[in-house]
């Protein structure tokens, strides 16, 4: 796919923009429609799309299997980490220091830069998105490595 | 001014998706089936738009359109283009649809009609979600986003899980080599190449 000069070139001028979208959708979610599960699947697909014109190798670099194929769990271990770190962390406002239940958000409010960092409920659901993302994204990459990776056996 | 009319866009893309339907099903070669598999979810997508459904028709454009159809390709890339003629009357298979879909519109009769706030699904789960919503999560205004990672966040937790799952099962039996893992196609020993007169012009296709 290389060789056409069209399609080299406009994927090229393509794929920056189909992976700021990814974020915008990734980071903006709590305010628009989209989320981790959309945004990790367009970033996928931008990669996709790299693999499929400039090749499987050239992709390699980009997004390395191995590395890849940590993101799965990486992301899957951010949700069920945001879970586990809230039951740690005291309730704000409390007498008596309880500590909150799984992935309960509030136990995440705190005071630095307020405004510009996420806090509270808000942090916590970024977190979750966060670790959505990554693992679709991942996954969408890994199987499309595993299916286009393989030579045909006749 | 005449306000907008949404069968005027509605109609043409549902008669679309049932024309695209039926294409898929009639046409032999598989690489034309694939590539109105991915026409049908682009309608499917458009289709969610006007339903206001953005994210779902995020999704259905980016992994029905996108992925899933060059996962298609991908794997008719490594078996062939076209579908062996069948051998089997069609007979049971159209009385086992008919009956199907016979059922499937007995159910819609007893459907609420599109948008009506007294059908179940907008009385179950509580509609005090969307008034709390923008108090419990200190105005984030997206409440879609706040029942999926907040109030239901241990649901979303066990999707996350299946899609993790499904990755690790995709790895487990098309993972190319042991010791090798996902050779390019430069430095792959292992496995011989195949005979070029033949692959090589549908691997090429397949990696458009």
């Amino acid at each position: 796919m290389i060789s056409f000069p069209i399609i080299r070139v406009v994927s090229k001028l393509l794929i920056p923009y189909i992976l700021l979208f990814a974020l915008y959708v990734q980071f903006h979610g709590d305010f628009g429609p989209g989320g981790g599960f959309q945004a990790g699947v367009i970033f996928a697909s931008a990669i996709v799309l790299y693999a499929m014109v400039f090749g499987l190798p050239a992709a390699y670099e980009v997004a390395p299997p191995k590395v890849i194929e940590k993101l799965v769990a990486v992301g899957l271990l951010l949700y069920a980490g945001t879970g586990f770190a809230s039951l740690f962390l005291p309730r704000p406002n409390q007498d008596v220091p309880v500590t909150g239940n799984f992935l309960e958000y509030e136990v995440f409010q705190h005071n630095l830069l307020p405004g510009i960092l996420p806090t509270g409920q808000h942090l916590g659901i970024f977190l979750v998105e966060l670790g959505v993302g990554i693992t679709v994204t991942a996954v969408m990459i890994i199987i499309f490595y595993a299916f286009a990776g393989r030579e045909r056996v006749a | 001014m005449i306000d907008f009319q949404p069968w005027i866009l509605e109609i043409p893309i549902l008669a679309l998706l049932a024309v695209t339907a039926v294409a898929v099903a009639r046409i032999r070669d598989l690489w034309a089936a694939v590539m109105f598999t991915g026409i049908y979810s682009f309608l499917g997508a458009s289709w969610m738009l006007i339903l206001d459904a953005p994210d779902v028709a995020f999704t259905e454009a980016a992994v029905g359109a996108g992925i899933s159809t060059v996962l298609l390709l991908g794997t008719l890339a490594l078996t062939g283009k076209k579908e062996k003629p069948s051998t089997t009357s069609p007979l049971m298979p159209l009385v086992v649809v008919t009956v199907t879909g016979a059922a499937l519109i007995y159910g819609t009769l007893d459907m609420p009609s599109f948008g009506d706030p007294n059908a179940p699904v907008h009385q179950y789960p509580n509609p005090g979600f969307v008034e709390k919503s923008l108090h419990d999560m200190h105005g984030l205004p997206n409440v879609v986003t706040s029942v999926l990672a907040g109030y239901r966040g241990y649901d979303t937790l066990g999707e996350t899980a299946v899609i993790f799952t499904a990755g690790i099962a995709v790895l487990l039996i098309l993972r190319p080599n042991k010791t090798d893992d996902f050779p390019s196609q430069t430095n792959s020993k292992s496995i011989p190449k195949p005979k070029p007169n033949v692959s090589s012009k549908r691997r090429k296709g397949g990696r458009k």
